[in-house]
């Protein structure tokens, strides 16, 4: 904690206090996102301060009393610290880059009311917008009605029958929604899946319909994506695969466990698969691109799809070149 | 000591913002404590670098003379209106938005600037109404760590440095002015300056194989003006159609794929298994749709053209062997 962190604190701080008399040092804590006993470090400091000349009556006074006993925080006699200092160019711009976040992601009923914040907090700092005029936000999200129906079901606790577009098929399925989340430029949503009986995570843009039906169950919380992604989607083991250079988009596309480039130019990956239908899709799609390195019978499932597929050509009369 | 030093630097803020007139360096040393027990050298040091901690944290510090006549009697003040934040109005639904705004940003840089970006607003008055949390409140999780150095560098106008590797081979330092940033199709773009190759050129964020690091001073570049994210859009377009292709999906299988064409009225070719419906697609990318056709297996068949259905043959048959 260096004491310009503690200062651009402060700069906040003090009027915050003095703007809401009484505060608990809880709350002040969780708003600057600091442990309670720093908020009391913090106002040791506030307490030495004041105008030049340093009497008694020019200093900031913190009622210490109170923060010792009930934890609430009265701080009085610093007028001249009453608004906070102006936010900074990198402040200005997390804060619009946030808003229009949520725009991308939210429903026609809630992007009026970001536009309008957006309008009002946009001209804050001149370099700041000048820089968010030229970063694009756009994310892949859902069909404006679903995400107005999930918005109104994380809003009311309700359980949602969606229908889903696979790979494979289309499936309706019970869900109880959580939370979404943005990864890459790509919106998700974190539900419990009634079929399953598991948590599952499901892009906003494969879900075409979603109607209210009934309400949700406690479950917990959602698993933590930063900890457990790989964790979650290794549950059937590692597959490794040798891509060549036209395929190595799938070491930037999937998540990979470990990726090694091989002096001959290929790219070899490690792949957490949690669901063999992936995998028959992921070697299919990519043909000769891709060699299966172990283990050796993880490509049954695409060889024997290519198989049926070659039989349906042949019966069409498209056979592979040389045969005839 | 960092609390003796926190002391000190607030009594030099609230000192010259609360002064009507430049101060004389000797005349804050006198006024502020925690200069009182320094050397003068040690005093000259000190001061200068408060001065300059202050200008980081963004506390606009002026230096001038309060006489026309004798400038050379420099002095120091903070002028409140540049200090202050700015009235700001926001409805308790805007309040909201911004609250839930502030949740985005989970990690990093980012993530301590919203924060403290939030703690000012409520500073300055604003209050979010706890009834509305209402909306969606998406967090965004690991991010291209490219995205914050260059969102950084963008806004002091710096040149970068990273390594970059095109479709994961000859991987190569570049060092590029970033113009502009944009998502498309789920993945981030930068558009920038090439300095090596004198031009400007695409990247894509994931293929950043280093740190971003800045490698000039800031304000060493400027955006041609006619340059625009409308400009990034266009060449992150998906290419255009170029051809129809005709497929036969098996029923209820492939939907993303059948939502982008439309059934056909043509009639089924003789040897289709009877479960199969004809669709016409658009196609740009011939190469990119041979993956995602395989990528089928037997549920989806392309029909025509036969340069095509000859193609995905070949391809699947790769995988058979």
């Amino acid at each position: 904690m260096t004491s310009a962190d503690q200062v651009a604190r402060l700069l906040a701080m003090v009027p915050y206090l003095q703007a809401h008399d009484g505060v608990k040092v809880s709350e002040v804590a969780e708003l600057f996102s600091i442990t309670p006993a720093q908020v009391r470090r913090d106002l040791e400091v506030a307490y030495m301060c004041g105008l030049p000349g340093l009497l008694p009556g020019d200093l900031i006074e913190v009622d210490m009393d109170a923060v010792a006993g009930d934890g609430t925080i009265h701080l009085s006699n610093a007028e001249y610290l009453g608004r906070p200092l102006r936010l900074s160019a990198d402040e200005a711009l997390s804060l619009v880059l946030g808003l229009r976040m949520l725009r991308e992601v939210g429903s026609g009923q809630s992007r009026a009311v970001i536009d309008s914040a957006l309008g009002r907090l946009g001209g804050l700092d001149a370099t700041a917008s000048d820089t968010a005029a030229r970063i694009g936000t756009s994310v892949q999200s859902g069909p404006d009605e679903v995400v107005a129906a999930i918005e109104t079901a994380l809003a009311n606790g309700s359980r949602l029958t969606i229908r889903h577009e696979g790979r494979v098929t289309t499936t309706a399925r019970d869900i109880d929604p959580a939370r979404i989340v943005v990864r890459d430029a790509i919106a998700y949503l974190d539900a419990w899946d009634l079929l399953r009986g598991d948590w599952r995570t499901f892009r906003l843009d494969r879900i075409v319909a979603a109607a209210p039906n009934g309400s949700a169950e406690p479950h917990g919380d959602p698993p933590d994506h930063e900890a457990g992604w790989l964790e979650r989607l290794g549950q059937r083991g590692d597959v490794v695969v040798r891509l060549q250079p036209s395929a190595h988009w799938v070491a930037e596309y999937f998540p990979v466990r470990s990726s090694e480039l091989l002096p001959d130019g290929r790219l070899e990956v490690a792949l957490p698969v949690s669901d063999p239908g992936w995998l028959d899709w992921l070697l299919l799609r990519l043909g000769s691109a891709a060699e299966l390195v172990r283990p050796i019978d993880a490509a049954a499932g695409a060889t024997e799809a290519a198989t049926l597929a070659l039989e349906h050509y042949a019966r069409l009369g498209v056979r592979p070149e040389g045969v005839r | 000591m960092a609390a003796r030093k926190s002391e000190r630097i607030m009594n030099l803020t609230i000192c010259l913002l609360s002064a009507r007139r430049f101060v004389a360096k000797e005349d804050i040393r006198t006024a502020i404590d925690g200069y009182h027990d320094m050397s003068d050298a040690a005093f000259e040091r000190a001061f200068e670098r408060d001065k300059e901690e202050l200008r980081q944290l963004g506390v606009p510090v002026e230096t001038g003379s309060n006489s026309a006549f004798f400038e050379d009697e420099v002095g120091y003040r903070i002028r409140r209106n540049d200090f202050e934040l700015p009235p700001i109005q926001l409805d308790a639904a805007e309040a909201a938005v911004v609250a839930l705004a502030a949740q985005t940003w989970r990690q990093g840089r980012l993530a301590s600037s919203i924060q403290s970006a939030w703690a000012k607003l409520r500073a300055a008055g604003v209050e979010p109404d706890a009834g509305r949390s209402a909306l969606l409140a998406p967090t965004v999780i690991a991010p291209e760590p490219a995205l914050e150095p260059l969102w950084q560098a963008m806004t002091t106008r710096s040149t970068v440095t990273f390594e970059y590797a095109r479709s994961g081979q000859d991987r190569s330092e570049r060092r590029i002015d970033p113009w502009l940033i944009s998502a498309a199709r789920g993945r981030w773009y930068l558009l920038g300056h090439d300095h090596d190759r004198g031009e400007p050129r695409l990247f894509r964020l994931s293929r950043i194989t280093s740190e971003v690091t800045e490698a000039s001073a800031p304000g060493s570049y400027q955006v041609p003006a006619d340059v625009d994210l409308r400009e990034l859009s266009r060449r992150l377009e998906p290419a255009d159609p170029t051809s129809t292709v005709l497929l036969a999906i098996r029923a209820g299988r492939a939907p993303w794929l059948r939502r982008q064409g439309r059934p056909s009225g043509q009639p089924a070719p003789e040897g289709l298994p009877a479960d199969h419906d004809l669709v016409e697609v658009e196609i740009g990318d011939e190469h990119a749709f041979i993956g995602e056709v395989a990528g089928h297996g037997p549920d989806v068949l392309v029909l025509a053209p036969s340069t095509l259905a000859q193609k995905v043959v070949d391809h699947l048959v790769e995988v058979a062997r």
